[in-house]
C-alpha cells in the first residue's frame, strides 16, 4: 500500500497540471485531497508495519542487463519518513490556500515534488534510488524560481546547481561501487553484501557522503540552504527544510554508511588530530550546528533566522549519523523527523501567517508592529514552535538531540560539549526572534494604535490553524511520547548497523 | 486510595483549569480560584495518604520510553507532600491577590494554573525527564507573566530571568546526561540507591574516565548539578537575576515567584543533588558553606540598603533561602557509626530546611500580597518613604501586615521561627563558624524589618494616603486563614515536622557524605 503514495502524489500532480487555469479553489481542494490521501496511507502503512522489519513492497525487474530492479521497501526508517513526508505535504498545502498565481501548476509542482521525496524514502535498489533523487531536484528549482521571493532566480540556480553538484558526487561513487562489487545488482541489500574492498570504501564513502550530506546541509556547502529557504514560498520552504534535507542526510544513511561502512574505519595516521573520515564529517556537523546558530543569532531578516537554525539542527543529524551507535543513529532519524515538522512550522508561521500580512520580514520593521497584541495566534503559535525549536523537554526536539548526544558522548565527550554550544546559542537565537518579533517593549502611542486599528491585519483562516494545530500536535506529541516513532526506529537501525550495513 | 493516580490527577487539574481559563474572559479568575481550591484539597488529600514511615508512597509507574531510561514515575515522600501542599497555598493566594481587572485575564490565569501544574509536576517526578519536563514546563508561563503583565523595565527582567534559569538548566542537563551514558537509568530512586552503596562513581569513572581536566568527572557533575539548583533558589553569586525579576513582575506573580518557584531550586538539591553527589558536596562544602553565608549575610545587608518595598522583600528572600542552603552544606559532613550527636544534628538542620522552605513560602507570599495591596491603594507607590502612620486610617491592615513581617523576622510563636531555629540548632553543632557569622544576618534581618514597620505605620500620614482605605471584608476573608496559618504552625510546628521527621530519619539514611 506505501507504494500508492508515489503513485498518487505524482498522479495528482499530473491531474492538476491539466486542470484549466482559473480554477484556483478546485486545484486546492484536488491537492488537500491528494495530500491528505498520502498521508492516510503512511499512516496505515506506518501502524501496519509496526513490529515487522524490513518490507518489500514491489520486485520487478527493470533493466535486466544492468541488474537494476524497480524495488520499494520499506523498513522501520523509511515509514517514519514516509509519515514525515505525509505530514509535511498536507500541511504545506493548508499554509499554501492563499496562492492565487498559477495556483494549478503550483499544486502540481508540489505534489511532483512529495512523489519524487516518498520514492526516494522507499526504494531500494540504488538506481531507483538516484531516479527519485533527481526528480525531486526540478519541480523545487519551478518552485522558487516562478513563486519565490527575494532574489529568486539566483537562490533557484544555486539550489539546483548545488543540487546537481551532490548528484554528480553521489552518481561517480555509486558507478563505482556497481563496477566494484561486480553482482550484477543495483539493489542496496546485495551491494551491502557484495564485500567491497576497504580500500575503495575509504575513497567512495566520502565522495558519497559529501554528495548527499549537500543537500542536508552540511557545513560549508550548506550555503544554498538559507538562500533558498529564504526565496521559496512557504509551503517551498516547508518541504525544503522540512523534507528535502532530509533526502539528503537519508542518503548518507541508507546509501553511504550502509554500503561502505568500512570508509568510516580509521586512517591509521592522523592529521590535525583527525583520524577517519568519521572524525572530519563529525567536525563539520559540529562546526555547522555552532556555526549555523551563531549566524542565527545576528540575522535581520526573520526567514533567515530560521534558515540558518535549519543549518544548525540538521548538523544534529549529520553527527548522530556518525556516532555509528545504536542510541545516536537512532537520534538522528528521529530528529531528522522531528527537525522536519518544527522546521515546518516555523517557516509556515514566518512566511505564511507574518509575511503575508505584515510585508516584511525585517525584524526592525517587525518590532514596532506590537504582532503579539495585533496576531496573538502568530505570536503563541511561534512560541510553541520555538519551545519545540530550542528542544525544550516535551517536544520532539529534546528527545532527539538528548540521543544524539548521548551517541556523541560514547564516542568522544567533547563532540557533546562542542554541540552543546549550539544548543545554547538556539535557545538565544530564538529567543532573540520571539521577542523581537512579536513580543517588543515599544509601547503604542494612541495616534499609532489608531492607526493599527484601521489597518487591522486580515483575519487568521481555517487551514492556518488547522496547519499550525496539526504540526504543534505532532511535535508535542512524539515529544512526549517518543516510543510512538523509537519501536519503529530502534529496530531498523539496529538491523542496519549489524548486519553489512542493511 | 491505593492505586487511584491522585498524582497524575493533580498535575492535570490546573492544566484542564488552565484550558478553560483560557476561554472564560472576564471569568476566568472564578476558573482559576475554583481550580486552585480543588487543588489544595487534593494535595492536603495526599499529605494525608503519606505513607508513616517516611518512605516514598502513592507510586504511579508507567513505561514510557524504556530505551531513554524514562518512565512515567510519580511518588512522594513528606518532602514532596509539603511542598504541594506550598504551591497549593501560594497559587491560591496569588489568585486571590490577583483582584484588579486584568488585561487579557483569561490568558493570565491560564499561565498561572499552567505554572502551578509546572511546580505539582517537578514536585512528584521521580524520573529526571519527566522532572526536568515540568522544571521547563514552569519556566515559561513565568517568563510570560513577567514580560506582558510587568512593571516598566520588565523586557530586560524577564529576559535576565528566563536566560540565567535556562543557563542553569543547560548545566542540570549535561551533568544527568552523563549520569544516564554512565548508569542508563533516569530514575532518581534507582540513582540514589547507587550513590548510596558507592556504586555510582565507579560506573561513571568507567564510562567517562576519571578526571577531565585535572578534576574528578563526579566533582564536574555535581557542580553541574549545583549551579542548576543554585540559580533558581538563588545562592550568591547566581542571584543577579532576582531582584529585577521579583521587582518588575506583578506583586501576584512574585508571590509565585518566591513563595513557590524558589523552592523548586531547594527542593532540587534535596532530591537530587545531596543524594546522587553527596560525597562530591561533601567535598566542597567549605566553599559552599561560605557561598550560603555569604547569600545569607549579603542578602540581610542589600535589603537593608533599598527603598523599594518590593526589592526589600526580595532580598530579604534572598537571606531567608540562604539559611536552606546553609543548613543543607552544613549538614553535609560523613558521620561515624554510632555519633547520634551529630547524626540528630543533621535532622535537625534538614527538618529545619524543610520547615524554612514551607514557612518562608507562605510569608513572602504574604509580604508580597501586602505590597499588592498597598500599591492597589495608592495607585502604585511601593516606596519605603511613600508611607507612614497607617495603623491609623488602616488598623486592620497594619495588624494583619505586622504579624507577616513578625513570622518574616523570625519572632517565637510565629511560623518564621521553628525552621530558622531548627537549622541553628544543627548548624551550630556541624559548622559552628558560618553558623556564628550567618547571625549576623539575623540581626540585620531584624533591623529591616523593623524599619519597614516603623516607616509604613508609625509616623504622619502623608497627603495621597489621606483617605487610606482598611482591609475590606472580602480581603479580610482571603487572608485569615493565611495568617492563621502563620499563628498555627508557629505555635505547634510538629503538625507538620510530625509527617516530615520520619522522611528526614530516611532520606539521611540514603545519603552518602
Amino acid at each position: 500500500m506505501l507504494a500508492w503514495t508515489i503513485y498518487l502524489s505524482f498522479a495528482g500532480a499530473l491531474v492538476l497540471a491539466l486542470l484549466p487555469s482559473g480554477k484556483a479553489a478546485l486545484a486546492r481542494w484536488v491537492a488537500l485531497a491528494v495530500a491528505v490521501a498520502g498521508l492516510a496511507l503512511a499512516v496505515q502503512g506506518f501502524v501496519a508495519g509496526m513490529g515487522h522489519g524490513r518490507v518489500i513492497i514491489t520486485d520487478v525487474a527493470w533493466v535486466p542487463s544492468m541488474g537494476v530492479h524497480y524495488l520499494l521497501a520499506a523498513d522501520g526508517i523509511s515509514r517514519v519518513l514516509v509519515l514525515l513526508t505525509g505530514l509535511a505535504a498536507v500541511a504545506g498545502v493548508l499554509f499554501s490556500w492563499n496562492i492565487e498565481l498559477r495556483t494549478n501548476q503550483f499544486f502540481a509542482f508540489f505534489l511532483a515534488l512529495i512523489g519524487g521525496v516518498y520514492g526516494v524514502f522507499l526504494s531500494f535498489d540504488l538506481f531507483l534510488l538516484f531516479v527519485f533523487y533527481e526528480i525531486a531536484i526540478v519541480p523545487k528549482y519551478f518552485l522558487i524560481a516562478i513563486w519565490g521571493s527575494t532574489r529568486r532566480e539566483y537562490a533557484a540556480m544555486k539550489l539546483a546547481l548545488y543540487s546537481f553538484l551532490g548528484s554528480a558526487m553521489v552518481l561517480i561513487g555509486l558507478l563505482a561501487a556497481y563496477a566494484t562489487a561486480g553482482s550484477h545488482s543495483t539493489g542496496l541489500i546485495a551491494l551491502a553484501h557484495a564485500g567491497l574492498p576497504v580500500s575503495f570504501q575509504m575513497w567512495c564513502f566520502p565522495l558519497v557522503f559529501t554528495g548527499f550530506a549537500i543537500l542536508a546541509g552540511m557545513w560549508p556547502f550548506h550555503t544554498w540552504a538559507p538562500t533558498g529557504h529564504v526565496a521559496a514560498p512557504t509551503a517551498a520552504s516547508m518541504l525544503l527544510a522540512g523534507v528535502v534535507m532530509k533526502l539528503g542526510a537519508y542518503g548518507c544513511l541508507r546509501v553511504a554508511i550502509a554500503l561502505f561502512p568500512h570508509g568510516l574505519d580509521p586512517w591509521g595516521f592522523s592529521f590535525a588530530g583527525l583520524a577517519s573520515w568519521r572524525d572530519v564529517f563529525a567536525v563539520l556537523a559540529i562546526v555547522g550546528i555552532v556555526y549555523g546558530a551563531l549566524v542565527a543569532l545576528v540575522q535581520t531578516d526573520f526567514k533567515f533566522v530560521i534558515g540558518y537554525s535549519s543549518v544548525s539542527h540538521m548538523g544534529f543529524v549529520l553527527l548522530g549519523l556518525v556516532t555509528l551507535n545504536q542510541i545516536g543513529v537512532t537520534g538522528a532519524v528521529l530528529q531528522m523527523f522531528s527537525h522536519g515538522i518544527i522546521a515546518g512550522l516555523l517557516f509556515a508561521i514566518v512566511g505564511r501567517i507574518v509575511y503575508d500580512r505584515t510585508h516584511t520580514r525585517q525584524l526592525a520593521e517587525l518590532e514596532t508592529m506590537h504582532l503579539s497584541r495585533r496576531l496573538p495566534f502568530a505570536a503563541w503559535a511561534f512560541v510553541v514552535a520555538g519551545m519545540a525549536s530550542m528542544g525544550l523537554p516535551g517536544f520532539s526536539g529534546f528527545v532527539a538531540e538528548f540521543q544524539v548526544l548521548v551517541g556523541a558522548w560514547k564516542v568522544a565527550a567533547w563532540w557533546t560539549a562542542a554541540a552543546g554550544v549550539g544548543i545554547v546559542v538556539g535557545v538565544a537565537y530564538t529567543w532573540r526572534a520571539l521577542q523581537k518579533a512579536f513580543f517588543s517593549d515599544s509601547t503604542p502611542n494612541v495616534h499609532v494604535a489608531e492607526q493599527e486599528h484601521a489597518h487591522a491585519f486580515a483575519a487568521i483562516t481555517w487551514p492556518e490553524v488547522t496547519g499550525v494545530v496539526l504540526l504543534a500536535g505532532v511535535s508535542l506529541g512524539v515529544g512526549l511520547y517518543p516510543r510512538i516513532l523509537l519501536d519503529a526506529i530502534e529496530p531498523a537501525v539496529k538491523a542496519l548497523l549489524a548486519g553489512g550495513g542493511q | 486510595m491505593s492505586g487511584f493516580p491522585i498524582l497524575t490527577l493533580l498535575t492535570v487539574l490546573p492544566l484542564v483549569g488552565a484550558a478553560i481559563a483560557l476561554f472564560a474572559g472576564k471569568r476566568a479568575r472564578q476558573v482559576a480560584l475554583g481550580t486552585t481550591l480543588a487543588s489544595l484539597a487534593l494535595a492536603l488529600v495526599v499529605w494525608s495518604e503519606l505513607p508513616a514511615n517516611g518512605t516514598i508512597g502513592l507510586v504511579e509507574r508507567a513505561a514510557w520510553a524504556p530505551s531513554l531510561g524514562i518512565e512515567y514515575h510519580l511518588g512522594v515522600d513528606a518532602l514532596g507532600a509539603l511542598m504541594l501542599v506550598l504551591s497549593a497555598i501560594v497559587t491560591l493566594m496569588s489568585v486571590d491577590a490577583a483582584h484588579r481587572a486584568h488585561h487579557k485575564p483569561g490568558l493570565y490565569f491560564a499561565l498561572v494554573l499552567v505554572l502551578e501544574s509546572g511546580l505539582f509536576g517537578s514536585f512528584t517526578a521521580l524520573n529526571f525527564f519527566h522532572w526536568f519536563l515540568f522544571w521547563e514546563l514552569s519556566l515559561i508561563p513565568a517568563f510570560f507573566l513577567i514580560k506582558l503583565w510587568g512593571g516598566a523595565r520588565r523586557g530586560p527582567a524577564a529576559t535576565q530571568f528566563f536566560v540565567y534559569t535556562m543557563a542553569g538548566s543547560v548545566a542540570l542537563l549535561v551533568a544527568f546526561l552523563a549520569v544516564f551514558l554512565s548508569t542508563g537509568s533516569m530514575d532518581f530512586p534507582h540513582l540514589t540507591l547507587l550513590a548510596s552503596t558507592g556504586e555510582l562513581e565507579p560506573l561513571v569513572t568507567a564510562h567517562l574516565g576519571a578526571s577531565l581536566l585535572g578534576i574528578p568527572v563526579m566533582l564536574w557533575l555535581a557542580v553541574g548539578v549545583l549551579a542548576g539548583f543554585s540559580v533558581k533558589v538563588p545562592m550568591a553569586p547566581f542571584h543577579t537575576w532576582l531582584p529585577a525579576a521579583y521587582a518588575e513582575a506583578p506583586s501576584p506573580v512574585t508571590m509565585l515567584l518566591t513563595g513557590a518557584m524558589s523552592k523548586m531550586g531547594v527542593y532540587g538539591l534535596l532530591r537530587i543533588a545531596l543524594p546522587l553527589f553527596g560525597v562530591q558536596i561533601a567535598q566542597m562544602r567549605t566553599p559552599l558553606l561560605v557561598l550560603a553565608v555569604i547569600t545569607v549575610v549579603m542578602g540581610a545587608f542589600a535589603a537593608a540598603a533599598q527603598k523599594d518595598l518590593k526589592r526589600v522583600f526580595a532580598y530579604s528572600s534572598v537571606n531567608h533561602l540562604g539559611y536552606c542552603l546553609l543548613g543543607i552544606f552544613a549538614l553535609a559532613v560523613p558521620v561515624a557509626v554510632g555519633d547520634a550527636g551529630r547524626l540528630a544534628s543533621q535532622a535537625a538542620a534538614l527538618n529545619g530546611v524543610i520547615l524554612q522552605m514551607f514557612n518562608h513560602g507562605v510569608t513572602a507570599a504574604a509580604l508580597f500580597w501586602f505590597v499588592a495591596m498597598l500599591q492597589q491603594r495608592t495607585g502604585g507607590h511601593r516606596g519605603i518613604d511613600d508611607f507612614g502612620g497607617l495603623r491609623k486610617p488602616a488598623p486592620v491592615l497594619a495588624g494583619l501586615m505586622g504579624i507577616a513581617l513578625f513570622s518574616s523576622l523570625g519572632l517565637p510563636g510565629l511560623n518564621g521561627f521553628p525552621g530558622e531555629f531548627l537549622i541553628f540548632r544543627g548548624v551550630f553543632s556541624l559548622a559552628w563558624v558560618a553558623a556564628t557569622v550567618s547571625v549576623l544576618g539575623l540581626l540585620v534581618t531584624a533591623v529591616v524589618i523593623l524599619t519597614v514597620i516603623q516607616k509604613l505605620f508609625t509616623g504622619p500620614v502623608p497627603a495621597h494616603c489621606a483617605g487610606f482605605p482598611d482591609l475590606h471584608h472580602g480581603e479580610r476573608m482571603a487572608l485569615a486563614p493565611v495568617i492563621g496559618l502563620m499563628l498555627l504552625v508557629g505555635l505547634l510546628p510538629q503538625l507538620i515536622t510530625e509527617s516530615v521527621n520520619p522522611t528526614v530519619v530516611n532520606l539521611l539514611a540514603h545519603w552518602r557524605f
